[in-house]
């Protein structure tokens, strides 16, 4: 429907620039036109508030860029009716046609301002609204869907069709799928009011389920908002399947974050289990194991950045061995240099740890700052697996997931298909025999020490995926690792494991019930109070082994 | 039905031979303690009213508070030292004792603002900020000082009571229990944190105006709790040893260097241990409440199990196993964090951190140890 067809068809090659120019300015203007006629406009400085609200209908199905000023200054107070009847939008003291925006002469004391009740302000606002979808800018479409979702507004529905259909954003267009859905509940046909019930049961988004909830709604008096009864029906089952459908993705999701959370309090605590079991001391700068980690990981990024940042992405393959490595360092010098001497006594032992974990903090914070640094994740890392409409699984956390099993799986075959694995449960079980038998335990201790705090490294470098890196991420982990290990008994991976996805899965369960807070204070009470059960764990070592 | 392994009869076990008691205080030790708490209940009081500020020997409220809070955790120290140094139980939970004593004092003080608050409400401000329309059930009744004086002893008491009942039962010892005491403060911080809990979340209490109808601020208030404070540091040193030299107390030992064998003897731990630890956190308490009115503030960051970690530290730069010890640990310890923190702060963790590593490997006496003859017994 070009308005200057015509003018294109004739072959003229003379003409072909004013063809040119005369395609430019109107691509320029609104590409869709059924062009708002002045006729149209009269309507609206009519007396009749019907036959204005025709002419807004009118101005918003043509739904060009001139239209939207005119409704604009109808919105403010600027349009004007003329006593010959034309239309006038006054801007800065002159005033101007509203189609083509050329300035017009007129005296104020000709003019009447065009007047609006309530019911057509509210179309008004719905018809800017409506025509702000168009919008290229996807915050001005963003908020325009939700300003239509206050007042929704039937007569729109062609043009939210359209703007559904044209949305390239997904997220906006289930909002815009919606919205079209509420409109076409509201058809006075009723079978174009079943099918919009189907589409929203079948569509299985359980945030729809507002919709027609308020449909199988009996009111006080026993009838129904909603009179035909087959479109009742159809309601009803697709409320049945969208609760069945949310109940799944919520039972998934939370699976899920319970299990990443699990992997993440394994990565923290499978360290610490293995060097309780060993030397019966609680390390309460394990925490700080898991920092070194994610500063070493941070150290590996920024050197990748400056230096090779062609491969920044596969930084982390880098990062995990450093991480490790920097870690167990850390841990073999710090068994070597204070914890040997204070074997027999795990209270005093708790103490001096404890003094450890403040002297690293505080030279983390000395060299690096107090505030967090910057890891950020390689590019296949960020997004995410969208399983339902509702559900997202990130990808960082799933590689975490994956590298907790890898962690766990090394873990597990070094400790029983190595020499060093042998030598280490030799002496976790029976210290004496195991030096009697020609087991340096003395070397076993080191090992083992600084083997937990590289897998503590190991969790700090996938911590640094998916939180923030500061000298006090240690102790944001230190007491979950405590309870896990408390909870799964020591000396052997099987505890740690289940009682990390455990403890994961049950705050998650939790969390919705009580919140964040309640649910974490109900498992440190569920915890003490399972320890007068189970005073050794889940898992606990059996025979003479068990009295460490 | 009888058997062989009957204990002896209250006649027999009566000629069974005690051993030797030690005094509770000697001579010595008792003509100091009593010229102690003569001279800080003349001295402060002039020192403070009397004399000028110009003067040299002014006792200023600054230091009348910083004594005052030390004394306080000195007390905590010492009740810390109770069931650490003689019964073997490191509780790594002693800070949410004294912060609860301080919360209940502290829901007396806040009740004592009555209408001068910025509200002008009878309501604490931190509930109408939060729009509540009347006070908590476990707030009633807090106006009156002394059922306040009541909850300080009894909540912590019950609570530790409990708790220590189900982990002495099941035997639940060492590290374990060290770490379940950590869990149970933790909880209990992020619990205070919240503002539905009805103890101010975040700022906790403050802004307190009097204390039983007296200014607060007022030097006069400030001596007689400093004078308080030291009352009760006196009185829980002399409770402490009371406890420790008598029969019990060598129980208690008996628990903390070899607790099978003594359940072999016949003994039960349980009784005992629960004793020594509901006293110890009655203690603890005690100087929680006697710490806010003279701080001026409570909130749950008092709960962090930091701040329990570094009373064991007074404990054991003290000398575990000593009652003065954990006085002196806690001078020691917080003096040093007052000096250092105002000069050096960077360096304090540092410091802070090197004690806790240097204690228990050069000094695992403490300073008492130092003062002893025989080396000091390790024990778990």
């Amino acid at each position: 429907m070009w308005p200057n067809q015509p003018l294109r068809k004739r072959p003229l090659i003379l003409l072909l620039p004013c063809a040119v120019a005369a395609a430019v300015l109107l691509i320029g203007r609104s590409a869709c036109a059924g062009a708002v006629t002045p006729e149209d406009l009269k309507k609206l400085g009519e007396d009749d508030f019907d036959s204005k609200s025709e002419a807004i209908t009118r101005i918003v199905a043509a739904g060009d860029a001139s239209g939207r000023r005119l409704l604009e200054a109808v919105r403010d107070g600027n349009a004007y009716v003329a006593s010959d009847g034309r239309i006038l939008i006054q801007a800065d003291h002159s005033y101007a046609d509203p189609l083509t925006g050329s300035p017009v002469n007129a005296k104020p004391g000709d003019l009447q301002e065009i007047t609006l009740n309530n019911l057509l302000r509210e179309q008004v606002a719905g018809a800017l609204n409506a025509l702000d979808l168009k919008s290229p800018d996807r915050a001005t479409r963003a908020a325009a869907i939700q300003s239509l979702f206050d007042h929704t507004d039937p007569s729109l529905k062609p043009l939210i069709d359209t703007a559904r259909q044209a949305e390239p954003d997904p997220s906006l267009k289930a909002r815009l799928d919606q919205l079209w859905a509420i409109t076409d509940l509201q058809d006075p046909d009723p079978k174009k009011r079943l099918e919009a019930v189907q589409l929203i049961g079948r569509r299985g988004d359980p945030q729809l389920r507002g919709l027609i909830a308020p449909i199988v709604e009996a009111k006080p008096d026993g009838s129904f908002a909603e009179q035909d009864s087959t479109v009742r029906a159809a309601a009803s089952k697709a409320l049945s399947d969208l609760n069945f459908e949310e109940w799944k993705i919520r039972m998934v999701g939370t699976v899920f974050a319970g299990l990443s959370l699990g992997s993440v309090l394994l990565l923290a605590a499978l360290g610490l289990a293995i060097t309780y079991g060993l030397i019966g001391v609680i390390n309460m700068a394990h925490g700080e194991f898991l920092m070194i980690g994610a500063y070493a990981t941070y150290l590996v990024q920024q050197w990748f950045q400056q230096h090779w940042p062609i491969a920044f992405d596969w930084y982390p393959l880098a990062a995990v061995p450093v991480s490790f490595l920097a870690a167990a360092m850390a841990g073999f010098m710090l068994e070597r240099a204070i914890l040997r001497f204070l074997y027999q006594r795990p209270l005093e032992t708790l103490l001096a740890t404890f003094g450890i974990s403040l002297v690293l903090i505080q030279i983390t914070r000395m060299v690096f700052g107090a505030q967090n640094v910057q890891v950020s994740n390689p590019s296949w890392m960020s997004g995410g697996v969208m399983l339902m409409p509702d559900l997202i699984l990130p990808f960082n956390r799933i590689a975490i997931l994956i590298f907790a099993l890898c962690v766990v799986s090394v873990a597990w075959l070094v400790l029983n298909k190595t020499r060093l694995g042998l030598f280490i449960r030799a002496t976790t079980q029976n210290r004496t025999m195991a030096a009697c038998s020609g087991v340096r335990t003395w070397q076993i201790d080191s090992y083992a020490f600084a083997f937990g705090a590289g897998i503590a490294g190991l969790g700090g470098c996938a911590l640094s995926q998916i939180g923030n890196v500061g000298p006090d991420l240690g102790q944001t982990y230190i007491i979950d690792s405590f309870m896990t290990v408390v909870l799964g008994g020591v000396g052997q991976l099987t505890g740690t494991v289940v009682g990390a996805l455990g403890l994961g899965i049950i705050s998650k369960v939790l969390e919705p019930f009580w919140g964040a807070v309640l649910a974490k204070i109900a498992i440190l009470v569920f915890i003490v109070l399972f320890i007068q059960k189970r005073p050794r764990g889940l898992f606990a070592l059996k025979g003479r082994s068990a009295e460490i | 039905m009888k058997t062989d392994l009957e204990p002896p009869t209250t006649a027999a076990r009566r000629r069974l031979p005690i051993p030797y008691q030690r005094p509770m205080l000697s001579q010595v030790s008792a003509l100091l303690l009593g010229l102690l708490i003569l001279f800080v209940a003349v001295y402060v009081p002039i020192a403070a009213i009397v004399i000028p500020s110009t003067s040299a020997l002014h006792f200023s409220a600054y230091a009348m508070t910083l004594i005052g809070k030390i004394m306080c955790y000195a007390m905590a120290a010492v009740a810390l030292d109770l069931v650490w140094g003689y019964c073997g139980i490191l509780s790594l939970g002693h800070g949410l004792f004294f912060a609860l004593g301080g919360y209940m004092m502290g829901m007396y003080l806040m009740r004592s603002i009555g209408l001068d608050g910025v509200y002008h409400s009878p309501l604490p401000d931190f509930m109408v900020f939060l729009d509540w329309k009347a006070l908590p059930w476990y707030w009633q009744g807090t106006e009156h000082f002394f059922y306040a004086l009541l909850l300080v002893v009894a909540v912590p008491g019950i609570l530790a009571w409990v708790f220590g009942f189900f982990a002495f039962r099941s035997r639940v010892k060492g590290v374990y229990l060290s770490i379940i005491t950590q869990a149970l403060t933790f909880a209990a911080m992020l619990f205070f944190y919240r503002n539905e809990a009805g103890f101010g979340g975040n700022n906790g209490f403050t802004d307190f105006k009097r204390v039983l109808g007296f200014p607060i601020a007022a030097t006069e208030t400030r001596v007689s709790l400093f004078l308080l404070t030291a009352f009760a540091l006196a009185g829980s040193f002399l409770l402490g040893r009371f406890i420790v030299i008598s029969k019990f107390g060598r129980v208690a030992k008996a628990i903390r260097d070899s607790e099978s064998r003594l359940t072999f003897l016949g003994y039960n731990p349980l009784g005992y241990k629960l004793f020594i630890w509901t006293v110890s956190a009655v203690i603890c308490a005690i100087a929680g409440a006697l710490y806010v009115p003279q701080v001026g503030i409570i909130n749950p960051s008092e709960m962090s199990p930091g701040n329990s970690i570094e009373m064991a530290i007074w404990v054991a730069v003290g000398g575990r196993g000593t009652l003065f010890g954990p006085i002196i640990g806690a001078f020691v310890v917080n003096g040093a964090k007052t000096y250092l923190t105002a000069w050096f702060s960077e360096y304090w963790l540092l410091l802070l951190g090197a004690i806790f590593v240097l204690v228990p490997l050069l000094l695992p006496g403490g300073i008492a140890g130092l003062f002893r003859k025989r080396r000091f017994r390790r024990s778990p």
